[in-house]
């Protein structure tokens, strides 16, 4: 038997744009910074905080949590809400933006994104691994990321089954490999 | 057809809190034609309003009014507001549980006489025995419908209980089965049989699950002697100059406060609820909160000694498909000394949806170490222990010193630190665990640190002696004749087992007994 995928394949930009920031004047980076490919630069996006630092907040989210088949879309909409939360809350604002600007600080001169290699990134991430600022973007990931609908199939999770009528017949005994 | 109630009649039995101590009583009662009022604090929903979703569900269900907690153990630092996890709605925990039903093993109501003093612990013998239960257990049983009982088929294989099944024969173990489950393996009582959806934890959208939500409390209210009044949250209980309680404050649904007169009152909000309130109804006769003379109330709080294994393979396991806990293995529950602690434990399935496994895998980690587990989500098998740990004075529910919750009560403060006995508990199950995976071929393990209290036990607990606990061998307090406590944290000492077949027991124990006292005029 096989698993049966329920997740849409990716989300629109008009999608994207509902769940993420509120309105307002967006604004559209381009150029060195960005990680992402062009199709997908609306992830950065933003209304409060500064494009640059969604973009090495992104970065941020993906060393934290690395999957590398989950395309950086779904890291993007992770860490969307920071910028609406700034939006709305000039602490929040001041918690991240100082944040950024700290990792950058400490990541030398091309910054945090400036860094090549994950193990280097990590090593700066150790050093403010206790601080607010990192236990604020990973404690709001580890429910903004895995909670995507749209992420589960990529681990091979179902998510919703009563609507298919459980899996009394659709594989809840199907190991063969015994 | 549910009978509604007089703020001012002084007739009836209030039962404050619907899950599976006060939703099963509150039927009893009814059924033997006694005028029963419930008061619940959370709302009441049907089943088919429940989603197959961790985190929404959670958030539709849980208690989430304010909680600290302290001492040593890790839960109050992944989750320093979420010490529990318990349910805020009619049916109680009984919408979230998974339905292990297990009864007590004979030497664990006589902990102090077979484990001996153990340094650090209060351990104490029930005043009451298996023997005692055994007619009640079999009623229970038969209530809940449990698999394995009364000649019930136990519900079939699925993937997760096949790889436990595997390792399991690997190691010798003995009884390992799909377990003793409160969920229909067919068709009964006028509910269906398990669909294997896999979202027990969620809720039962199927209602093949036991809850007092979709079966003792309509059967009681189909009585016309028994009203549910939900989103009702007491706040204190209240008692006149001859030491009986009277009746009891709480606020409604608009927050406003009511008082409702009462015969007598039966406490069974959970074994953090329950002490909070009788601490919260100190008066000047009772300083130290009702039914306190022994300084017990609030102490000793028990929440079993728990973790899970988790086990990645080189091939798909798919574990989340199907009965979330219908899988058990039994052998370690005896007590032998020789393992190197007292008492036992159960290991069961567990699986956890992608976005719980994230959070609770290893709360707080993050990299590649973490990462790469998740990877393998759909190759993952799991198992949770469950055994018995020591009963701790300065493990404790207390009032906070500090903070209230919107209704001006103190919010819960809950105290918890392993005792010696439980690390070397949870270490054995941990092992045996790992090892019974790798005896299937997985390709990496990992000892999973506990959850927050799913079972909470013991804040009020049972003595012969009215020195060395709350209420007596029927659940009524020493203190105040009118006065009961109808939920787990009657426990005099934990078990091994899941709690929850001995509370709806002790349940049904204590409505013939509350019934009789009434008939003789007692209360
Ligand atoms: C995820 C999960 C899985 C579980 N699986 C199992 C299992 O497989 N087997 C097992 O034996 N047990 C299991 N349990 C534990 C089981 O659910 C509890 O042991 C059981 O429900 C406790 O019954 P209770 O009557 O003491 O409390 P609850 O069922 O929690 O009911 C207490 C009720 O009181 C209400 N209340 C609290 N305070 C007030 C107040 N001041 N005023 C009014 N109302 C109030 C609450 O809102 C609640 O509805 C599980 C629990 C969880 C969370
Ligand atoms: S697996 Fe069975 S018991 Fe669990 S929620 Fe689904 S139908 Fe109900």
């Amino acid at each position: 038997m096989v698993t049966i995928y329920t997740g849409k394949p990716g989300l629109s930009r008009r999608e994207l744009l509902k769940r993420g920031s509120a309105a307002g004047a967006l604004f559209v980076i381009s150029g060195s910074a960005v990680l992402l490919s062009a199709t997908e630069s609306w992830a950065l996006e933003t209304s409060a905080l500064k494009p640059e630092t969604m973009a090495t907040l992104i970065q941020m989210a993906r060393d934290i949590y690395p999957h590398d088949q989950v395309p950086d879309r779904y890291y993007a909409i992770a860490v969307k809400s920071h910028d609406e939360q700034a939006g709305k809350d000039p602490a929040h604002k001041e918690l991240i933006e100082n944040g950024i600007a700290d990792l950058d600080r400490r990541s030398g001169v091309g910054g945090y994104t400036g860094l090549g290699w994950e193990e280097d990134r990590v090593a700066v991430l150790r050093q403010i691994e206790t601080t607010p600022f990192f236990q604020t973007v990973r404690g709001g990931l580890v429910v903004s990321l895995y909670n995507q609908k749209e992420v589960w199939p990529i681990f091979g999770y179902e998510g919703e089954s009563y609507s298919k009528g459980g899996y009394i017949k659709r594989g809840f005994d199907d190991i063969e490999w015994l | 057809m549910p009978a509604p109630y007089d703020l001012n009649d002084e007739n009836v039995v209030v039962i404050i809190g619907s899950g599976a101590g006060g939703g099963t009583l509150g039927n009893e009662l009814a059924q033997k034609g006694v005028d029963v009022l419930i008061l619940e604090a959370g709302p009441r929903l049907d089943y088919t309003d429940f989603v197959n979703d961790e985190w929404d569900s959670f958030a539709q269900l849980a208690w989430r009014d304010k909680r600290a907690t302290g001492g040593g153990w890790r839960v109050s630092k992944d989750f320093p507001n979420l010490p529990a996890w318990i349910v805020k709605a009619v049916g109680g925990t009984t919408t979230h549980w998974a339905g292990a039903s297990l009864r007590f093993q004979d030497h664990e109501f006589k902990t102090l006489t077979n484990y001996g003093k153990i340094e650090g612990a209060n351990l104490l013998d029930w005043p009451i025995t298996l023997a005692d239960l055994e007619p009640y257990y079999d009623r229970a049983e038969d209530k809940l419908g449990v698999t394995r009982t009364h000649g019930i088929e136990g519900l079939p294989d699925d993937n997760n209980f096949k790889v436990m099944k595997a390792g399991a024969d690997e190691l010798g173990y003995k009884e390992c089965h799909t377990g003793r489950m409160a969920i229909n393996s067919a068709e009964r009582d006028g509910r269906m049989a398990c669909q294997q959806t896999g979202f027990c934890f969620q809720g039962c959208k199927w209602g093949a699950k036991w809850s007092t939500l979709y079966t003792e409390i309509p059967k009681g209210e189909a009585t016309g002697k028994l009203e549910v009044r939900p989103d009702s949250m007491v706040l204190k209980i209240e008692h006149d100059d001859s030491g009986k309680v009277t009746n009891v404050v709480y606020a409604d649904k608009d927050g406003k406060l009511q008082s409702q007169k009462a015969r007598v009152v039966c406490v069974a909000c959970n074994s953090i609820e329950s002490p909070r309130l009788l601490l919260n109804s100190a008066s000047n006769t009772f300083r130290d909160g009702l039914a306190n003379s022994s300084g017990q109330v609030g102490k000793n709080y028990m929440r079993h000694t728990t973790g899970s294994v988790y086990a990645v393979f080189d091939k798909k396991v798919h574990m989340y498909r199907g009965t979330t806990m219908a899988g058990i293995i039994r052998d370690e529950a005896r007590n032998d000394p020789s393992r190197g602690f007292v008492g036992g434990y159960e290991l069961e399935t567990l699986s956890l949806g992608l976005p719980f496994m994230a959070a609770f895998l290893n709360p707080g980690d993050w990299g590649r170490s973490f990462t790469t587990a998740l990877d393998h989500y759909d190759s993952m098998a799991g198992m949770w222990i469950v055994g018995e740990d020591m009963p701790q004075e300065q493990n404790a529910v207390k009032l906070h010193a500090e903070l209230k919750d919107e209704h001006g009560m103190p919010i819960p403060d809950v105290w918890f630190t392993d005792h010696p006995n439980d690390v070397a508990m949870r270490n054995h199950a941990y092992q045996q665990g790992i090892a019974l995976y790798h005896a299937v071929g997985a390709t990496r393990t990992m000892p999973t640190p506990p959850y927050p209290s799913t079972h909470n036990l013991g804040t009020n607990r049972m003595s012969e002696n009215p020195r060395d606990g709350v209420v007596n061998r029927h659940g009524q307090t020493h203190d105040i004749k009118n006065l009961f406590v109808s939920d787990g944290s009657q426990f005099t000492t934990g078990g091994a087992e899941n709690p929850t077949l001995t509370i709806v027991t002790l349940a049904l124990r204590q409505a013939d007994y509350i019934a009789q006292e009434m008939g003789a005029r007692n209360i």
